[in-house]
């Protein structure tokens, strides 16, 4: 079983124009033991989904869709009234509702037995009893579909508002919260982009990290002490430097820190944000270096989020490639640089400067990321992709898988692998 | 290194800063500086392009901004077209501003917010007094516009800086750079802010322009496989000097400093296959306001001998138009394998 999995995860933000798809379903693991490498361009929503799995986003953002589960355990979902206000929305039939209760229905027993010490429990009896509704309302309606399908959007209504008068809603959402808490750093910890700024600059680097053991795990003074100065040795410096406060570390000092941080709690899977984007290549290297030794040391899993293709090449075991909030591409390292099966992945192989073999023409890929406002419609690639067809603009493509394990968001996905197009 | 032609001759070029120090260090006159450029000698061809690479720090803009005159140096001398630019007044001054210009790394900043595209275009214009007419002047903006790509102009001219993409504000930088068609240009980082897919655009427009204006360049940046692609030769830089300096490809391929070695045994390499060692120079980079003695890049280096801690080494020119600051150069690390004939003769070897 994977370690972390992430289904159909839609979160947008509510902004002036509109709402920001900032990811706009994806599905992704984590397996055990494992490096997987998220790799994307500025602003294709990297960060969203890191933040979506560990509960932190902002509050103009909102998870449409989704679930989260982090060693089968169910950790967090999307209510289930949004869901299928958003599966109607989407010119979804009343017959796709069906279906989609029908699955949930039949998931419950097993969800409710993963679930640990009943914290989400509310959720399950929201879901049930909305899931009996809905389901009698299909069963009873004799309307015809468009009617049904209304009759079903008012009681999902209905529901978002008895929900949100009786606090039923704040009162799951602070359990979700609380529940990820404990695993944000048990089970779940991150390495933030610009760690810089992560630290508090008015305390002791070693007594926030003690502050975040003596929360979330079991130990005396004396313990805690003891396991800030292996961290520090664990990260290679020197157990005194947890005394210093973080304006007197270097930028390469800093990101050891968090490092250090983010191991604390022995967590299981660590998610790396752009962990080494604002060091010099040198310090980049030598840090990257050290979070693969501690990868392999301490057996984590760990997802390292970058824009830096080169940097995934070189620590992933698998690769997973994100444009504009969707995930257009995933497979093992040597089979996505082997058989790039994406125009986009094509394409940022062909942008990408090398210091190693010889000096090649480099191909950029016409225009810009689009504005995840409104972005293309069918294949969200389509206005800047040299394969593009008709359909592409019409219908957008599934996860086709072409080989074992590697899939691509692309109506020509098997043509592209097998060498028949491009 | 004076050569015939040669756009620029730049021979032992310092750059001090002062530090604000305490009054007390100031009286006693122990005023601090930082050594942002600490005598370097270059020499640029007619359509060449050098590439600057190095950490952040290692005074890559200060050495691009005395080349256009927005930093006057401590010591050295730049030579354009064989003229010191140091005295130049006036008339002399101002056709030097017309003939060099340069490209900042963030095209957010670079450009006024509240000025349009045919306003950031026509600034140079104006400041030049290049032409009255307004149909010339169009032309001349829709001219340069079009050459950075940026076509049909008249879609882009009315436009505001918010209303562009990164690449195409920096493509309006670039017009605004060309616009009074000048003959060198100075390019700080001009991709850093860009993501890849859009990076490489940029980088083949420049090389066009080159080719197609035979313009001569100066491109600066921290990334070695940009500068690669980018440049003819390379400087590398470390802590205000040019520690290597040779045609592009012989630097990437066999580099003679230990600097350049671990430079660029630390890029990763888009090729899972491709098994990269680590580099193996120690520690962070020194503060360039209290330099080590001798070699400066002593205290990280896994060759340093008793000499390097003494004596300052030459640029010496290791290989025809290959140079190298090391006391070493061609005896160490990547491109010979064997340690140093010192190190065997004094039994201090270098570190594995
Ligand atoms: N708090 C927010 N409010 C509105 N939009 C946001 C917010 N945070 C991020 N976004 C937008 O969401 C998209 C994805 O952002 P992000 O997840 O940070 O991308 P990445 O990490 O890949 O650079 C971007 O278009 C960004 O502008
Ligand atoms: N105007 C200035 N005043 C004081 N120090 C400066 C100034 N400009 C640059 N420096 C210092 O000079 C050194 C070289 O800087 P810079 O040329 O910007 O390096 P790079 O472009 O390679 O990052 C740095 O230590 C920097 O802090
Ligand atoms: S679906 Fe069409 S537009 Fe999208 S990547 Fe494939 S070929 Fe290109
Ligand atoms: S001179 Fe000495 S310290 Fe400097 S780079 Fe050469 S071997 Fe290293
Ligand atoms: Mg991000
Ligand atoms: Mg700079």
């Amino acid at each position: 079983m994977a370690l972390l999995e992430i289904r159909n995860l839609r979160t947008y933000y509510r902004v002036r124009k509109g709402q920001v798809k900032a990811v706009d379903g994806v599905d992704f693991t984590a397996d055990r033991s494992k490096t997987v490498g998220l790799v994307g361009e500025s602003g294709c929503g990297k960060t969203t989904l890191a933040f979506g799995i560990l509960q932190i986003l902002p509050s103009n953002a909102r998870i449409v869709t989704g679930e989260v589960r982090v060693g089968g355990e169910l950790v967090f979902r999307a209510p289930l009234t949004h869901e299928l206000k958003f599966l109607l929305d989407q010119d979804g039939s009343a017959r796709a509702a069906q279906d989609m209760l029908a699955m949930r229905a039949a998931g419950m027993p097993a969800d409710k037995a993963s679930m640990a010490a009943n914290e989400l429990m509310p959720i399950l009896q929201q879901e049930a009893s909305l899931i009996e509704d809905a389901q009698a309302m299909i069963a009873h309606g004799q309307a015809d579909p468009d009617t049904l399908k209304r009759d079903l959007l008012d009681l999902v209504d209905r529901r978002e508002r008895a929900w949100n008068r009786g606090f039923t809603r704040r009162a799951i959402q602070r359990s979700q919260r609380n529940r990820m808490q404990t695993m944000r750093w048990s089970q779940v910890s991150m390495i933030f982009q610009g760690a810089m700024n992560a630290f508090n600059p008015v305390y002791r680097v070693g007594d926030q990290i003690e502050e975040a053991l003596e929360a979330h795990m079991d130990m005396t003074s004396e313990e805690r002490q003891a396991r800030i100065q292996e961290l520090f040795k664990l990260v290679g410096m020197t157990a005194d430097r947890s005394d210093g406060y973080p304006h007197e570390f270097s930028g390469g000092m800093k990101q050891r820190a968090m490092i250090a941080m983010a191991l604390a709690c022995k967590p299981d899977l660590i998610i790396a944000d752009e962990p080494t984007t604002a060091l010099d290549v040198i310090m980049q290297d030598r840090i990257l270096g050290e979070i693969r030794d501690l990868q392999r040391e301490l057996d984590l899993a760990m997802m390292i989020i970058t824009h830096d293709i080169s940097v995934v090449a070189e620590v992933s075991d698998r690769i997973v490639i994100m444009y504009a909030g969707e995930i257009v591409e995933e497979g093992s390292t040597e089979s996505v640089f082997e058989t790039p099966s994406h125009p986009y992945t094509i394409g940022l192989l062909e942008a990408f400067p090398s210091v190693k073999g010889p000096k090649k023409k480099l191909r950029a890929i016409p225009g810009s990321p689009p504005d995840l406002v409104s972005p293309p419609s069918g294949c969200r690639f389509h206005p800047r992709c040299r394969f593009a067809q008709d359909i592409c603009t019409r219908e957008r493509p599934e996860l086709i898988e072409v080989d074992a394990g590697h899939r691509s968001r692309c109506h020509f996905a098997k043509e592209i692998f097998d060498g028949s197009l491009g | 290194m004076t050569e015939d032609g040669a756009v620029w001759d730049v021979h032992g070029l310092r750059k001090l800063f002062p530090l604000k120090a305490g009054l007390l260090d100031a009286l006693r006159g122990r005023e601090k500086q930082v050594h942002a450029v600490d005598g370097i000698d270059f020499s640029i061809k007619r359509s060449e392009i050098l590439g600057i690479v190095g950490e952040s720090g290692c005074g890559k803009t200060t050495t691009g901004r005395l080349l256009v005159k927005l930093e006057e140096p401590t010591e050295g001398q730049l030579l354009f077209h064989g003229k010191d630019i140091a005295p130049l007044k006036g008339a002399d001054l101002k056709d030097f501003r017309r003939r060099v210009q340069m490209i900042f790394q963030d095209p957010y900043e670079s450009l006024n917010p509240r000025f349009t595209v045919m306003d950031a275009v026509a600034e140079p214009l104006t400041v030049h007094g290049v032409t009255d007419s307004l149909e010339d002047r169009e032309d001349l903006i829709a001219k340069a516009l079009e050459h950075a790509e940026l076509a049909p102009a008249s879609d882009y001219m009315y436009r505001y800086p918010h209303e562009l993409s990164g690449g195409q504000r920096q493509r309006v930088a670039i017009a605004r750079a060309i616009v009074l068609q000048p003959e060198f240009i100075v390019a700080d980082e001009p991709v850093s802010m860009l993501d890849v897919s859009i990076r490489a655009g940029v980088m083949n427009l420049l090389l066009q322009l080159r080719d197609e204006f035979r313009l001569t360049l100066v491109f600066i940046s921290h990334d070695v496989g940009v500068t690669r692609y980018m440049s003819d030769r390379i400087a590398v830089m470390y802590l205000g000097r040019i520690v290597e300096l040779g045609v592009g490809e012989e630097v990437i391929s066999k580099p003679l400093h230990p600097y350049t070695q671990a430079l660029l045994t630390s890029v990763p390499v888009p090729d899972p296959k491709f098994q990269r060692g680590r580099a193996k120079i120690q520690g962070e980079l020194p503060s360039p306001i209290d330099l080590p003695s001798g070699c400066t890049f002593h205290p990280r280096c896994p060759y340093a001998q008793e000499i390097c801690k003494t004596t300052k080494p030459e640029l010496r020119e290791i290989v025809p138009g290959h140079f190298a600051e090391c006391h070493f150069a061609g005896e160490v690390g990547l491109s010979s394998g064997a340690p140093p004939a010192a190190a065997q003769v004094s039994g201090g070897g270098p570190p594995a």
